[in-house]
């Protein structure tokens, strides 16, 4: 039976002000959505907060993995439970190298005993950083240190596939890419694509989803979706921008306040 | 009776005939006396930013213990063989707490002129080289009271010399083991790389026992004469209960490079001196350092080095790791001479605190009497980043190990540059126990 994420009515708090003013949305295995919407508008918001970000406080709503509420639980929790966020500015690990680091990413997920067989790893490694066009030397040095921008979103992908969560949440994973790099990113979600996979794919931009393309999308105002669609509406924020989704609702000021993003 | 554990009792008198009647040499005997004739009129050293006038250095249950000895490697307790790599050991000296107790040199070495031998065997066997160097250029006897008195109750140590143009491709290796609560080690290890030779030597300590009420006075002397390249790690690991002295000084000629990793891990109360004189032009040392306190430890780790040739260079990396109510202070010192163009200073302190008991303080110092040079630091200290804890617990790690992960990374500059694998093993063994003990 497929998955579902759902999220319901969810507050988020930034040190006493208020981000998420009630989000719903409900995303099954087999789907793609889209959060589109302007800078500050809480689209990183609802990412960071679906995985447990230490500085993002929920004040009401939940947050269901099959009925299951992952608000309640320990990030490391979220992810064994099948959730992961791919993220804008992932760390760097000085000291630890990106192939133990994954190696104990999926040993996590496993029962003790049972962890995964280093052959086969490494074939599935390597594998799937060809198929990133990853430098294979990428797999032996620090956790992110050193990392270009493009490298680093890169391996946000190389561990989404590696772990090959239910659900990937991905936070602006097309910032800061130029096109060789966003096709790269690109292939590697359309690569986990199917009935067993569903993403929540976070942009501010159009590009992104000429390669992805998403099932259902939706626009982020004043902390809350205002308009959800398919396809098309991407294509007519991408032509017309923003302002006729404003007008449209009345809307004056999109952000939740000019200083937060 | 607080005050009064500092004061100084020593009975010059015993200190001879005790020496005497273990045989010792002559040249170590005179040495013993002349440190006995300026004890009284010397200061303590006056380690930055540590009191010490509480700290009792001076009482000793046992001057001198007697332990078992060993026949081979295999009849080394089980905590020192992990320490080697059994098959491919060559050199290693073995020290049962006071007693000297194995000692494995291969031929080869000692067809070449090589010299490693316990300190006090030495002084009897080869006592010109020993006389030259000891307590001379690097230590000097009246520095401060703690070195007169290392010197006058030296009880134990190594004696390392190779000569000209002599390159030893395997590792000499010291492990001492401290079993006996009653041991105070007053270990003196000097090595000299003559000209164009080449050495890496590691030192283990290591406790079998919980506690301990006694002395550490280490002192290490490290020449390495012109275009000699000495490589010298450390782990030292020994009970809580000991006041600790731990001096290593360097000496470092023209073209000549002297490179430490230490493993600082002792869980007692530790003054920690490392000072390297770069004395020669282009003469280089790369100083690495990492430290773990716990508990109600006390630690001041002064790391100096001092340039007086032209380009040398000096680079120092220190990393500590503070829980519980530890506290430690770091004084790191790049100090460039007049005259010493061209050399390069560089220093980097980082503590990570993992308590909010826990004190570490970095003090970073500079001080340069020469126009041409090259100098920076950089200091930290901080906690575990929530950020970096979130990343990796959100790939399903749990926090313990996201923890362990973070911190293990934080002291791998380190670790990883000790040269004898096995060391390094035991050095993350250690960090690992340490980090994660309650």
């Amino acid at each position: 039976m497929a998955s579902v994420l759902e999220i319901k009515d969810l507050h988020v708090e930034i040190d006493g002000k208020e981000i998420l003013k009630g989000v719903d949305l409900t995303i099954k295995q087999g789907e793609i959505h889209a959060v589109m919407g302007p800078n500050g508008t809480g689209k990183s918001t609802l990412a960071q907060a679906i995985m447990g970000h230490p500085r993002y406080d929920v004040t009401q709503g939940e947050v269901l993995l099959d009925g299951e509420n992952v608000l309640e639980m320990e990030v490391d929790e979220r992810a064994q439970a099948g959730l992961f966020l791919g993220m804008q500015y992932p760390s760097e690990i000085s000291g630890v190298t990106n192939s133990d680091f994954l190696r104990s990413a999926i040993n996590a997920q496993r029962e003790e005993g049972d962890e995964i067989n280093l052959m086969q790893f490494i074939k599935k490694l390597d594998k799937n950083m060809n198929y990133l066009e990853m430098d294979l030397d990428m797999s032996t040095r620090y956790l992110n240190e050193g990392f270009s921008g493009g490298e680093k979103k890169r391996n946000e992908i190389l561990q989404l596939m590696m772990l090959e969560p239910k659900f990937g949440i991905l936070d602006e994973i097309d910032s800061g890419l130029d096109i060789d790099a966003l096709k790269v990113v690109s292939k590697g979600i359309n690569e986990l694509r199917g009935e067993e996979f569903g993403a929540l794919i976070i942009t501010h931009y159009q590009r992104l989803l000429n390669y992805v393309a998403p099932d259902f999308v939706h626009v982020m105002m004043q902390g809350r979706v205002v308009k959800s669609g398919g396809q098309e509406l991407s294509q007519r924020l991408e032509a017309e921008g923003y302002d006729w989704i404003k007008e449209e609702l009345g809307i004056d000021d999109e952000t939740i306040a000019a200083d937060v993003e | 009776m607080a005050t009064e554990v500092n004061e100084f009792v020593i009975n010059a008198d015993e200190v001879i005939s005790r020496a005497e009647s273990r045989g010792e040499s002559e040249l170590l005997i005179s040495k013993k006396k002349e440190a006995l004739a300026t004890i009284e009129n010397l200061e303590m050293p006056k380690p930055d930013k540590t009191k010490i006038n509480k700290w009792d250095f001076f009482t000793v249950s046992e001057p001198v213990t007697d332990s078992a000895v060993y026949g081979s490697l295999e009849e080394l307790p089980e905590a020192v063989r992990n320490l080697l790599d059994i098959e491919h050991t060559k050199n290693i000296y073995v020290q049962h707490n006071n007693t000297p107790a194995y000692l494995q040199v291969s031929d080869e070495l000692l067809d070449q002129g090589v010299v490693i031998e316990n300190i006090i065997e030495a002084s009897a066997n080869h006592p010109e080289l020993v006389e030259k160097y000891f307590m001379t250029e690097g230590v000097k006897i009246d520095e401060h009271k703690l070195a007169a008195y290392h010197a006058a109750m030296l009880n134990g140590g190594l004696f390392v010399y190779v000569p000209k143009n002599v390159q030893i491709k395997d590792p000499v290796q010291m492990v001492v083991l401290h079993d006996d609560e009653k041991t105070s080690l007053f270990n003196h290890v000097l090595i000299v790389a003559d000209e164009g030779s080449e050495l890496t030597y590691v030192e283990n300590y290591l406790s079998n026992v919980d506690r301990s009420n006694e002395q550490i006075n280490i002192i290490s002397e490290v020449i390495a004469k012109d275009n000699a390249k000495i490589n010298y790690g450390a782990v030292d690991f020994l009970a809580e209960g000991f006041t600790g002295y731990i001096n290593r000084r360097g000496i470092v000629g023209r073209d000549a490079t002297l490179d430490w990793a230490l493993g600082l891990m002792n869980d007692s109360n530790v003054i920690n001196d490392n000072t390297t004189y770069l004395m020669g032009d282009n003469s280089n040392s790369n100083l690495k350092t990492v430290v773990v306190g716990r508990g109600e430890q006390k630690l001041n780790f002064t790391t100096q080095i001092i340039h007086y040739g032209k380009d040398s260079v000096g680079h120092i990396l220190k990393h500590g790791v503070m829980k519980d109510s530890a506290s430690s202070i770091f004084n790191g010192i790049g100090y460039i001479k007049h005259g010493a163009a061209g050399s390069d200073a560089q220093q980097e302190s980082r503590v990570l605190m993992l308590s909010e008991k826990a004190r570490g303080d970095a003090n970073p110092i500079l001080l340069i009497d020469e126009d041409d040079v090259t100098a920076g630091h950089a200091a930290s200290v901080g906690r575990v980043d929530p950020i970096q804890l979130f990343y990796l617990m959100s790939r399903g790690i749990s926090q313990k190990e996201a923890e362990r992960l973070v911190i293990h990374g934080f002291l791998d500059p380190v670790v990883s540059a000790l040269p004898i694998e096995s060391v390094k093993k035991q050095l993350k063994e250690v960090i690992e126990l340490k980090v994660l003990s309650k």
